[in-house]
């Protein structure tokens, strides 16, 4: 997951300059990406983990570097899992910290 | 107590006669002997900045001088004209009202942002209204994600995250507006002889709120270096109508009324001034938030904002670039 999450920032926001991330860099603070990155991050994530992130987990705890994208989506996964479906984690990169 | 007593709303505060006469020097050299142009073309929206900027140009060049244009399309607020003949009136200048609708149909621009709403509300159509929307920075740390907000015929509204293609598609259609008022701008600069005024303020020009090649596109921008506050005090002072001072920013745009911390800002203009002001003065959260009645985190995320802001606004600013 990892892999492929660092992959498509690289892909789509530094133009395959994959020197230049690090997994724990901040998107917020580096300027990597810029709100219509966030869309395009979403619906990516929508799409590969078959997710749907909710507007109050739009947030950089969740969001703002490869680590807490995959501590989020693992979150999310697991919450789906044991809810049987459609729960919303409104902060699970805070949560697993 | 205010431990920081220089820092209050008041600092924005300037000689309104000192600065008009430094800004109508300014305009008179510029449009006459730098752009050597015989007057000025003022594309006029009934809001503050335009209404600014006209009276300006009207004390600079003469009323004589000034041609207004009021270009109205299909989504215009009928208060925008309404607002903007009282300018012309006050002012006694020239003017000419150009609909821009069938420009706009002719390039699609109705029909491909209606496609694009319905990527996201497959039921939109004729008889709805829509407007896209910021989460403002006071509800909490989210990122700045775009959501619409459509109304039906019968008056229901609701309100769905956009998708990229959606937002991108919504945006790109929507600016053939500006591009096509700015267009008939330099017809009339054409054909007079004259040179276009463009009328952002600091924070629009700052911060990139402006359509590239649109209505970011003129020949001088006489009040880009003034916070918003402060074109508020030039207005009183150059006796612009009471109406149009009190009309709440908008930007005019969309079918449903849009204010503009809705759109792009998320916070009210004198908040957005301080913080900007503070930013670039090196002032700290903490003393801003105290002085401006904000908390330390809000300022922060401010900062934030026009830091990330900026970013974005350096593309818009570009000139084309060559190879030197």
């Amino acid at each position: 997951m990892l892999q492929t999450i660092r992959k498509f920032v690289i892909d789509n926001y530094l133009f395959g300059e994959e020197g230049k991330l690090g997994d724990e860099d901040s998107f917020m603070e580096t300027g990597i990406i810029d709100s219509t990155g966030i869309l395009e991050l979403v619906r990516f994530l929508e799409s590969t983990y078959g997710i749907k992130v909710a507007d109050e987990e739009l947030i950089p705890d969740n969001l703002d570097s490869v680590h807490k994208i995959v501590a989020f989506i693992n979150a999310k996964q697991s919450a789906t899992t044991q809810a049987g479906g459609g729960t919303s984690l409104q902060s699970a990169g805070r949560q697993l910290k | 107590m205010n431990p920081h007593p220089a820092i209050s709303p008041d600092l924005l505060r300037l000689d309104p006669r000192a600065e008009t006469e430094r800004i109508t020097a300014w305009i008179r050299e510029t449009v006459f002997h730098n752009l050597r142009r015989k007057g000025a073309v003022i594309g006029v929206s009934g809001g503050i900045d335009s209404s600014v900027v006209a009276f300006l140009c009207a004390r600079a060049l003469g009323n004589d001088r000034i041609q207004i244009l009021f270009t109205p399309e299909a989504d215009s607020s009928p208060d925008s004209l309404r607002l903007g003949r009282i300018v012309v009136s006050a002012l006694k200048a020239d003017s000419a009202v150009e609909d821009i609708s069938a420009i706009l149909k002719g390039a699609g621009c109705y029909e491909r942002r209606d496609a694009s709403i319905r990527l996201v509300v497959p039921e939109y159509g004729s008889g709805y209204k829509c407007k896209i929307v910021l989460p403002g920075l006071l509800d909490a740390s989210r990122y700045a994600i775009f959501s619409i907000v459509v109304q039906s015929p019968d008056g229901q509204t609701k309100k769905v995250r956009l998708t990229p293609e959606a937002y991108l598609g919504i945006v790109a259609a929507t600016n053939f507006k500006q591009r096509a008022r700015k267009m008939m701008e330099y017809y009339y600069a054409d054909l007079l002889q004259y040179a276009v005024a463009g009328t952002p303020n600091l924070l629009e020009y700052d911060q990139g709120f402006f359509v590239k090649n649109g209505d970011g596109a003129a020949d001088f921008k006489p009040i880009a270096h003034l916070y918003k506050s402060q074109v508020y005090q030039l207005a009183a002072y150059l006796g612009v109508p009471d109406e149009i001072q009190r009309r709440p920013p908008t930007t005019d745009t969309y079918s449903l009324e849009q204010s503009q911390e809705e759109f792009y800002f998320a916070l009210p203009y004198e908040k957005m001034d301080l913080c900007l002001y503070g930013k670039d003065h090196g002032i700290s959260a903490a003393a801003l938030a105290h002085a401006g009645g904000m908390t330390e985190d809000l300022v922060e995320r401010a900062y934030q904002m026009i830091e990330s802001k900026r970013k974005v606004a350096k593309y818009l600013h570009a000139h084309s670039l060559i190879i030197e």
